[in-house]
């Protein structure tokens, strides 16, 4: 088989084709995790993403029942490993990671030298790239669309039961936010990203199936934006959104893209990195302690400038990018990192806890 | 924290269960304590080591890690901290100790890093395990007991198999599965010999068995450097496993999981540090499983489809916290390139883990979990085919005397160079060389062997199922299915060279195969396979090893080569770099000192400009260290990759002479191909290593040997036999340690031997020597340049010739060589060195009587230039390195030295380098230095203690004294030996060691302890007026016998000495040696060394062993 990567500066790579045979196109990123590819490939996050795995043996485990999954689908564009394993040993495993790409269409490139592939990347920053199998394509940029349109749910669910009621943005959000939550006894009401639930008139539609208690501004109590993919900055309704909930003085707990776009609804701003931070090792220093905290990241942008109000909350301790934020008085604040993990380490999930206290 | 001098406690000489790992991170802890200024004291009686150097450390005992020296250390030094973690198991149970003793507290001495309280509750499996119960992690259902009664009750409990294991033992001594009431009585009372307490626990078949790398510091933050995963489950001691980092059949949750339970122990623990912990794992959880992690299943919808919570199950135990650092924490920092041992003594001073830089980088941080790109398999190096009598049995003890750490970016690559590196000769999985006839395959697959890797790959080859072997072995199917591919893959190769398809070469490289292996299935050589590798432009790439798989770059040089990639991440070294071949795997006959010589030689070449590129696949040693050397390639010492790493380099050239044996034996392939060898012309080293060549030689320098001839059969052998008379010493060509070498009094012993000889080497042809008894056996160290001797060591045996040189016990300065001997040895090596153009390290043995002959020459660094180097105060190595850039000033005395070499010769750890012309060394000496065996003979079941030409020893220790006996007392007391307080065993096999053996028993009285001996060793006693109790032997099976006395724990001192040529009684003998081994009770089986402890527990107290350090007795 005939398949190759070709990136934007015309370099090629041929591999090996082990799953769907057909042409993807998108921005090409590496994640250096070295397990949960299943968690990852339906992580939202990674639309219009072909994702390179720097660990180099993928597939060891199979793949589990979708209960285990972060969406109900393969989110990435396309996947390239350096050596695929075909026969999983694994007591959850249902079918191999290759009969699942080709089951949902998505094409898989062994190619050996994926460190040489990621140190591109390094240097030259993220690039748009194709995986040519047969039929030549265009290259595709997934930052030049609302990504989070396209991936946001269009109906309005509940989850769990508790007595902290929650507005989840479905941005994309990894299924683990919301079961981190449920998990925690409260009750989720999924939106989709662009839900405004301070306009009367979509309550009176009846869109609104859940009922408030009466006590909390408009039936909820707290409001949690999780990760996306793309550029924070076409999720232009969402900020909007956060903009009415941040002047009604509401808790927000935002994640990932969550965190950039309430840095961009406090005023303040997002920028894109060279390569992002696509990895389970992250060093997350807590302003003000001595604590630092291995994180599990998937972002390409970055908070640039911390908005009026805010003070830093995390740092990234390699490279001093921001990591969180927190406001000064009222119990909103962010993220870059997953405390949801799914995949990476669950050290952070204690965020979930110090937001929800915070939920009156 | 105001800590100025800290002591470090190492952890002694090489054994089972602790061996060099323990150099690497007590020099990386010294490295961090100096780089803070603060002032180290080490005891550490392993002069081997590089942690004992000057230019680590500030202040070195040699003398034994144990409460009473140490103790007198502290009052001495008055240190204000302790690191006790740093040196193994020997040095934490020494540490426990002088705190119980209250010792740290009456002298102020801090203890740093984790509490000593933590490390008490690991150590005590009971307590550790309601610790653990109380935190709501489980552990395997287990009780502690105390003697074998209860033992048994506790298994009735539990059920049968049960697992025991015993506290407070290094490699998990004592331990092993009982699958019914008479095995659990034996493990039992084995353990018992050796332990106050042991564990009979639940046995939990094939479970997975997976390790954590936990640190943590004072602030609470606590990461996992590194998971690993035994290829062969639970049962099988981590040491003997063959191991992968990163575990690679756990899925996010499993790893995850059991990462944030590891944090979760060490928090509760409070470590501050280093910590390992160990996870059993079950591969099949089923919902019943009793101990599990299991949500209520809530089904929700999001966006379009139903949301589930978790419902993993997970049915886990935790089998073994180390708190402290551990083999596997070397693995892990060679792994990841994250030093744990360094990081973890900067945390013990109090820095916060945001505090360190990750070296590796230059920029990111310490505080961050390793991301490989990568993988590594370890595979232990054992030896047991070199002890008589031992069982070649692995599982829940640790009998393995190295490892070594295959690195590759596919699990069959990573898989095959770990085999190769073993140095066995072994191609790779599919070599089935060492799979004996007389088992059938399932025999092999059902009980671990060191074979068992080769079986699985053999019963692939037969088309037996994964299934099947799973069933059998409890390897992971994955592991299983990556052996079946490698084995698969292999059967694609054709008959015929020139059917091999480029893309078929590759897949085979990338599989980790080597050329030889196949040219092999092809009938043409590995020179031929690399020449078409080249010609069709197929060729390795060099990764470092960078701790963030790319995100970063690195900055240090820590590499290896795969072919699973297709650019090099550096630029080569050019002209200015030096190739230098290490050791390899430890062994028995090449260990630490092979690391001590290469790393010297790594240092010297700096102050020459010359950039190093160390080649070495050890993880557990300090040349493997990315910050040794300039350049570091942990790799295969095999001919192809050392070609291809020079091919690569193009450097000025290859430094094999530092390396032990296993670099030396590369000189003539190496030179074949053209690469430039630095020192002694290979063809040289040849003429040394060819015992004919040799032989010749020697005849033309009128120089003495013992006679000697080959034979390729056995009737011209018992001919020459005959004419020289027996015994006579057998060996093959190309010796390391005395593989098979022996000694044969009789034609029948002769024709026996032959017989095994000719399947373990057929290649060779076999050298038949008379075996000269009852003479000295003299060392010879030293450096040449140009043929000339520069400087010369003549060191002494204890032993008579019969032992081998690993084995024996080494006397500087000698003792009892005359001055016609001595001149005679620096005549002869004159004429060698001369003849052979020697230039670098050489060594020579020689017998000594009346007259001197040559046994063997080693034109390389041999195992003692440490000790001569150390006892002398000059760097043999650095010497030798001088001499190969020509640099050692030839001056006359009393001149300033003009030139940089010279001034690099007086180096501050040089010491006197005052060489004019050649010199002899280590004569005059104002004290004794003796270095001593170490014998690991308790991990070896069966095995038989008694010395003989095979070496046997894993290890060695070397103390200093006023006198031999001092420094011998000391240095028996650093190997394990013991001043008898309570009974002598006396059994003198023979009327010769009778008579030789009265003085020394007449000594012995003197003690007024009870002596003990058997029957006609009794009745000589008597009739010289020595007064003992007359027990009986094992066979004789009446009552009193020695193994009551043993058991009872009332001797505490054995000596057993066997005629020669004792034959059929010697397996009596062997009973009580054995026995003597297996109840802990110092054996000694070599009447010289009988004598000398004799002399020295007589004419010594323990208040007569002076606390000197290594700079009181060596003025550098």
């Amino acid at each position: 088989m005939n398949a190759k990567l070709i990136l934007e500066n015309n370099s090629e790579f041929e591999g090996a084709s082990f799953g769907a045979e057909l042409s993807s196109a998108g921005e090409v990123v590496f994640s250096t995790g070295m397990v949960g590819y299943p968690e990852s490939l339906t992580d939202p996050s990674y639309v219009g993403q072909i994702l390179i795995f720097t660990y180099p043996i993928i597939g060891n485990y199979g793949v589990p029942d979708k209960q285990f999954w972060e969406s109900d689908k393969i989110q990435t564009s396309g996947i390239i490993v350096s050596n695929y394993i075909d026969t999983p040993s694994h007591f959850q495993s249902k079918i191999t990671l290759s009969q699942w790409l080709k089951k949902e269409g998505i094409p898989g490139l062994e190619i050996k030298d994926t460190r040489l592939l990621t140190q591109k990347i390094r240097e030259k920053g993220t690039m748009l790239g194709k995986i040519i199998i047969n039929k030549d394509i265009k290259l595709y940029d997934p930052n030049l669309e609302n990504l989070v349109a396209k991936v946001s749910t269009k109906k309005i669910t509940k989850h769990g039961s508790g007595k902290k009621t929650v507005l989840l943005y479905d941005c994309g959000a990894k299924a683990n936010i919301a079961r981190s939550l449920v998990k925690r006894g409260v009750h989720v009401v999924t939106v989709p990203w662009n839900f405004d639930p301070f306009q009367s008139e979509l309550k009176s539609a009846g869109v609104i199936v859940y009922h408030p208690k009466g006590v909390s501004v408009n039936g909820f109590d707290g409001i949690v934006i999780p990760n996306g993919p793309g550029n924070p900055k076409m999720a232009k309704e969402t900020i909007k959104i956060i903009k009415k909930a941040l002047k009604k003085n509401i808790p927000i707990l935002g994640v990932c893209l969550g965190h950039q776009l309430l840095a961009l609804a406090a005023g303040g701003d997002t920028a894109k990195l060279k390569f992002g931070h696509r990895s389970q090792n992250q060093p997350c220093i807590q302003e003000g302690t001595k604590r630092c905290y291995i994180t599990t990241q998937n972002h390409g942008f970055h908070v640039s400038k911390i908005p009026e109000g805010f003070k830093p909350w995390f740092t990234n301790a390699n490279d001093g990018s921001n990591e969180g934020l927190i406001h000064e008085k009222l119990p909103i604040m962010s993220v870059q990192f997953h405390p949801e993990a799914c995949p990476g380490p669950t050290d952070m999930e204690w965020i979930f806890d110090y937001f929800l206290e915070k939920v009156k | 924290m105001n800590i100025r001098k800290v002591l470090i406690l190492g952890s002694g000489a090489l054994k089972i269960g602790e061996a060099g790992e323990f150099d690497y991170s007590g020099s990386q802890a010294i490295k961090a304590l100096k780089e803070e200024g603060i002032k180290t004291v080490l005891v550490n009686p392993n002069i081997a080591t590089i942690q004992t150097s000057k230019f680590l450390t500030d202040t070195i005992y040699f003398l034994p890690v144990t409460p009473e020296f140490v103790e007198k250390v502290i009052e001495k030094e008055k240190p204000d901290g302790a690191l006790l973690s740093f040196g193994g198991q020997t040095a934490l149970n020494c540490g426990l100790s002088l705190y119980k003793k209250g010792v740290f507290k009456k002298h102020n001495v801090k203890v740093l890093g984790t509490p000593v309280s933590a490390i008490e509750l690991t150590e005590d499996r009971n307590k550790f395990a309601s610790h653990l119960r109380n935190i709501g992690i489980p552990t395997p259902k287990s009780h502690a007991v105390t003697t074998e009664q209860q033992a048994l009750k506790v298994a009735q409990e539990i059920g049968y198999p049960a697992m025991v294991r015993s506290g407070f033992a290094l490699g998990g001594q004592g331990s092993g599965i009982a699958r019914n009431k008479q095995q659990l009585q034996e493990i039992a009372k084995k353990a018992f010999a050796f332990v106050p307490q042991i564990l009979v626990e639940q046995y939990l078949h094939h479970f997975k068995e997976v390790e954590y790398e936990v640190i943590r510091d004072k602030d609470d933050n606590c990461i996992t450097v590194c998971n690993m995963e035994n290829m062969d489950p639970l049962g099988i001691h981590t040491g003997e496993s063959i191991v992968v980092a990163p575990s690679q059949t756990l899925n996010n949750f499993e790893y995850h999981f059991l990462r944030s339970k590891s944090i979760e122990i060490v928090r509760s623990l409070g470590i501050v540090g280093e910590c390992n912990i160990q996870f059993a794992l079950n591969p099949r959880p089923s919902v019943k499983s009793t101990n599990q992690q299991i949500n209520k299943s809530t089904n929700l919808e999001i966006g379009n489809w139903k949301l589930e919570i978790g419902n993993s199950p997970i049915d886990y135990y935790v089998i073994e916290v180390n708190a402290r650092l551990s083999r596997s924490s070397a693995l892990a920092s060679k792994a990841t390139g994250y030093p744990l041992a360094y990081v973890a003594a900067k945390l013990a001073l109090g820095k916060n883990l945001t505090d360190i830089k990750n070296k590796v980088t230059g920029i990111t941080q310490s505080c961050f979990e390793p991301a490989l790109d990568y993988i590594v398999v370890k595979i232990p190096r054992w030896d047991i085919e070199k002890f008589k009598g031992a069982d070649e049995k692995i599982g829940t003890s640790m009998k393995s005397v190295g490892e070594v750490m295959g690195i590759g970016r596919t699990f069959e690559e990573a898989f095959q160079k770990a085999i190769r590196m073993l140095d066995l000769d072994l191609d790779g999985v599919t070599s089935d060389v060492l799979l004996s006839k007389d088992k059938t395959i399932e025999d092999l697959l059902t009980f671990p062997t060191p074979k068992r890797m080769f079986a699985i790959a053999k019963a692939f080859s037969k088309g037996v199922s994964v299934e099947k072997i799973y069933d059998l072995t409890g390897i992971d199917p994955w592991f299983l299915y990556r052996m079946q591919h490698i084995v698969h893959t292999e059967k694609r190769i054709p008959k015929n060279i020139k059917n091999l398809t480029p893309d078929l070469l590759l897949e085979l490289k990338g599989l980790g195969f080597s050329n030889k292996q196949i040219g092999k299935k092809m009938g043409v050589k590995g020179l031929e396979i690399r020449a078409l590798r080249k010609k069709l432009n197929i060729s390795p790439s060099i990764f470092q090893i960078d701790t963030l798989a790319g995100e970063f770059e690195a900055k240090t040089n820590y590499l290896y080569v795969t072919y699973n990639g297709s650019h090099n991440d550096i630029k080569p070294t050019g002209k200015t770099g030096v190739i230098v071949l290490g050791s390899g795997p430890y062994r028995i006959g090449s260990s630490v000192e092979f690391d001590w010589t290469s790393v010297s030689a790594v240092l010297q070449l700096k102050k020459h400009n010359k950039k190093s590129i160390i080649i070495n696949c050890n993880p557990e040693t300090v040349s493997t260290d990315y910050d040794i050397s300039d350049t570091l390639y942990f790799e295969e010492l095999t001919f192809e990759r050392i070609s291809d790493i020079y091919e690569f380099e193009k450097p000025l050239g290859i430094l094999l002479s530092v390396g032990g044996q296993t670099p030396n034996n590369r000189a003539r392939s190496l030179h074949a191909s053209g690469f430039h060898i630095l020192g002694t012309h290979p063809d040289n080293i040849d003429r040394a290593e060819d015992r004919t060549k040799f032989s010749a030689l020697l005849d033309q320098l009128h120089i003495d040997q013992p006679a000697w001839n080959k034979f390729t059969n056995l009737s011209k052998a018992l001919k020459f036999c005959k004419e020289v008379g027996f015994p006579v010493l057998i060996r093959p060509s190309y010796v390391l340690s005395g593989t098979m070498m022996r000694i044969c009094h009789s034609s029948q012993e002769l024709t026996t031997l032959l017989e095994d000889i000719t399947v373990v080497s057929s290649d060779y042809p076999v050298t038949v020597s008379k075996f000269i008894q009852d003479v000295k056996e003299i060392e010879l160290d030293a450096v040449a340049q140009d043929g000339k001797i520069k400087a010369l060591v003549i060191s002494e045996h204890i032993e008579n010739a019969g032992v081998h040189s690993g084995d024996a016990t080494i006397v500087l300065p000698p003792q009892r060589v005359y001055k016609k001997t001595r001149q005679k040895i620096e005549e002869v090596s004159k004429k060698l060195a001369q003849t052979l153009k020697i230039t670098g390290p050489f060594n020579i043995q020689f017998l000594a009587d009346n007259s001197v002959s040559v046994i063997e020459t080693n034109l390389r660094s041999s195992r003692t230039f440490p000790f001569i180097s150390k006892v002398t105060g000059t760097d043999f190595i650095q010497l030798a390195v001088d001499a190969l850039f020509h640099a050692i000033n030839e001056r006359h005395p009393g001149k300033v030295a003009s030139t940089t070499a010279s001034r690099i010769s007086k180096g501050t750890d040089s010491g006197q380098a005052r060489m004019t012309g050649s010199e002899l060394l280590g004569t005059n000496l104002p004290f004794a230095a003796v270095k001593v065996p170490q014998f690991s003979f308790a991990r070896l079941t069966g095995a038989d203690p008694l010395l003989h030409v095979e070496m046997a020893s894993t290890g060695e220790a070397a103390c200093f004294g006023e006198d031999v006996e001092e420094a011998f007392l000391k240095g028996e007391l650093a190997v394990g030996g013991k001043i008898p307080k309570k009974g002598i065993f006396l059994s003198l096999g023979g009327e010769k060691n009778k008579i030789e053996f009265l003085e020394p028993a007449q000594k012995l009285t003197t003690l007024h302890l009870p002596l003990f001996a058997t029957e006609k060793t009794a009745i000589f006693l008597k009739k010289h007026g020595i007064e003992t109790k007359h027990i009986y032997k094992i066979h004789e099976k009446k009552s009193p016998n020695v193994l009551d006395f043993f058991q009872k724990g009332i001797i505490d001192l054995a000596v057993n000495l066997l005629e020669p040529g004792a034959g059929k009684d010697d397996v009596d003998h062997y009973t009580i040696r054995r026995a003597a081994i297996d109840h802990n009770v110092p054996v000694y089986t070599n009447i010289q060394k009988a004598k000398l402890f004799i002399n020295a527990i007589t004419s010594k107290t323990f208040d007569d062993l002076l606390i000197k350090s290594w700079d009181e007795y060596v003025k550098n």
